[in-house]
């Protein structure tokens, strides 16, 4: 793996009155890795990834994303960035054609790069028979994949995916894994949360949180050896017991 | 039986959301439906609580009717419904004395129900329902669901997206209440849930495929899986795609499950296949099926 640093992060921390959501975390992740992130619900996850995608102002701490400052160059992250959020987020009213239009506008791509993407797209999720189909009536699966590749449109470096296989039915949620596979074999870099601990098993590194800080980070091979255990779903239980 | 389910059918415009789907829940048990999104769980949920009519067939809940005895279905149920519908402006504790006094009871009458639940939010029940994290939330609306001690409980994907240590204690919570001789119909997209079921039906597409027990739904699968390992997975898994006699290859956490057409099927000559496409650190070895195993080769 290229060691070259694309997300740098130095004693991160939000606070939101008295309660402090992110403790100071630091944590790198490299060009072309798929890095999970995970946590127990409310451990702060979402928080975090709200810094690094420049639209929470860190309390205090560093992040630097794809080369720029999350606190004094956010827009340039915002535009070096894709997102996935664990909310399907295109427009339902919207033909699947006239989404993919609509977002290759809003990321700046010409027209002509436009045309061609969304023809690229549509072949290569094999969506030409839905092609002209509202959104809204696609099954959620194929919406997710949709999203995924949406979120790809400007060739990010990296792209943030928030639980995206949430409700996924078995087989769709292994085809958007080959997908990011797929993805982060060309290079981009892959951040990714995840309530499926299966899914942990295909992440090259893998992060833990627990209450703001970050309990553990490592292969997911490394972290189940440290904790003597079969599957990462162990790894899990040991390290995130539940403190809300 | 407590649920009985007899040939339902529902279409919204020309779209069967479940077709003539039949299956039938005995008192004290802890039924499970098993499926992905628009499988159809949501709809069969709706209509055995009296939210929605069917097109065809009929049900009867606790040995009420779901359409003329609609109103005593009411009283005897307890319903948690996927999306969080309390009142976010509501406090936790306010919420709780709401759906109480809805039903014409108190929270001291029914409190031994709900006490395990309870007093893991009760630090928190002064603050507004909006502003819990997802696991209270959850936790808030099983106890509104169970307050007036109902004979039945239907909770509809009450753990999608809830973290794996708050997953593994709600199901203990189930079985706690399961004991207390209330019916359970649940709903989840975790296969690994299944497993916490006596009974499971397996759905798709508004079809139930299979109804059994975890344990016989596994053991009559009759294909051998392998799980294979290699050192680049993506890799491995195109490779094992164009493997000519594959019948399927799924990502299964850190192996891939293969299963392939041919009986006299050897590992060995698989294992040459690898190496030959230049793979290292190899394994193979035969793998345990599991639920999710058997929903997709359904």
């Amino acid at each position: 793996m290229d060691k070259e640093k694309i997300i740098e992060v130095q004693n991160l921390t939000k606070q939101f009155g008295s309660f402090t959501a992110v403790k100071s975390i630091s944590f790198d992740v490299y060009k072309g890795e798929i890095f999970g992130f995970l946590g127990a619900n409310g451990a702060g996850k979402t928080t975090a990834m709200k810094m690094l995608i420049g639209i929470l102002k860190p309390t205090s701490g560093e992040a630097l994303v794809a080369g720029f400052d999350v606190k004094s160059n956010a827009e340039m992250v915002k535009k070096s960035i894709g997102y996935m959020s664990q909310k399907f987020s295109m427009y339902d009213d919207l033909t699947i054609k006239e989404n993919i239009t609509f977002f290759g506008g809003i990321y700046g791509l010409s027209k002509a790069r436009i045309k061609e993407k969304t023809a690229q797209l549509i072949k290569e999720l094999k969506l030409e028979e839905v092609a002209d189909k509202l959104v809204g009536s696609l099954p959620l699966g194929w919406k997710q994949k949709l999203s995924f590749s949406v979120a790809l449109l400007h060739e990010p470096k990296i792209v943030f995916l928030d639980e995206p296989t949430g409700g996924v039915d078995p087989i769709t949620r292994r085809q958007f894994w080959e997908m990011i596979y797929a993805e982060a074999h060309k290079g981009t870099t892959i951040f990714v949360t995840t309530h499926y601990m299966d899914e942990a098993e295909y992440c090259d590194r893998v992060s833990i949180m627990v209450e703001g800080t970050i309990e553990a980070l490592d292969t997911p091979k490394k972290l189940k050896q440290k904790y003597n255990v079969a599957s990462m779903n162990e790894v899990f239980l040991k390290l995130a017991r539940n403190v809300e | 039986m407590s649920i009985i389910v007899q040939n339902i059918s529902k279409s919204y415009n020309k779209i069967k959301a479940i077709d003539a789907i039949s299956f039938e829940v005995k008192e004290g048990e802890l039924f499970g439906l098993i499926g992905p999104d628009g499988a159809g769980k949501t709809t069969i949920f709706r209509i055995l609580t009296t939210l929605l009519l069917a097109n065809e067939g009929s049900a009867t809940v606790a040995g009420f009717d779901v359409v003329k005895e609609y109103k005593s279905i009411r009283n005897s149920v307890g319903y948690m419904p996927g999306k969080f519908s309390l009142y976010q402006d509501l406090s936790v504790e306010e919420n709780l004395n709401f759906f109480a006094t809805i039903f014409g009871t108190t929270i001291e009458e029914n409190y031994d129900l709900i006490k395990d639940i309870y007093i893991q939010i009760e630090p928190f029940k002064n603050r507004r329902a909006g502003a819990l994290s997802g696991g209270m939330k959850q936790k808030l609306a099983l106890c509104c669901a169970l307050i007036h001690k109902p004979k039945v409980l239907f909770l509809d994907e009450p753990t999608t997206g809830v973290d794996p240590v708050s997953r593994k204690e709600f199901w203990e919570m189930l079985k706690r209440l399961q004991q207390k001789g209330i019916t359970i119909l649940v709903s989840t997209p975790y296969m690994d849930e299944a497993a916490m079921c006596d009974r499971i039906a397996l759905i798709q597409k508004g079809k139930i495929l299979k109804i059994d027990i975890p344990e016989n739904i596994i053991k009559d699968y009759d294909k051998i899986i392998y799980d294979v390992k290699a050192k680049n997975t993506h890799q491995l898994i195109q490779d094992l795609k164009n493997y000519p006699s594959q019948y399927s290859v799924y990502a299964f956490g850190e192996y891939i499950h293969y299963i392939d057409k041919k009986d006299d099927f050897n590992p060995i000559d698989l294992q040459n296949y690898l190496q030959q496409n230049k793979h290292s650190e190899i394994e193979i070895r035969v793998s345990e099926t599991t639920i999710e195993d058997v929903f997709m080769d359904l």
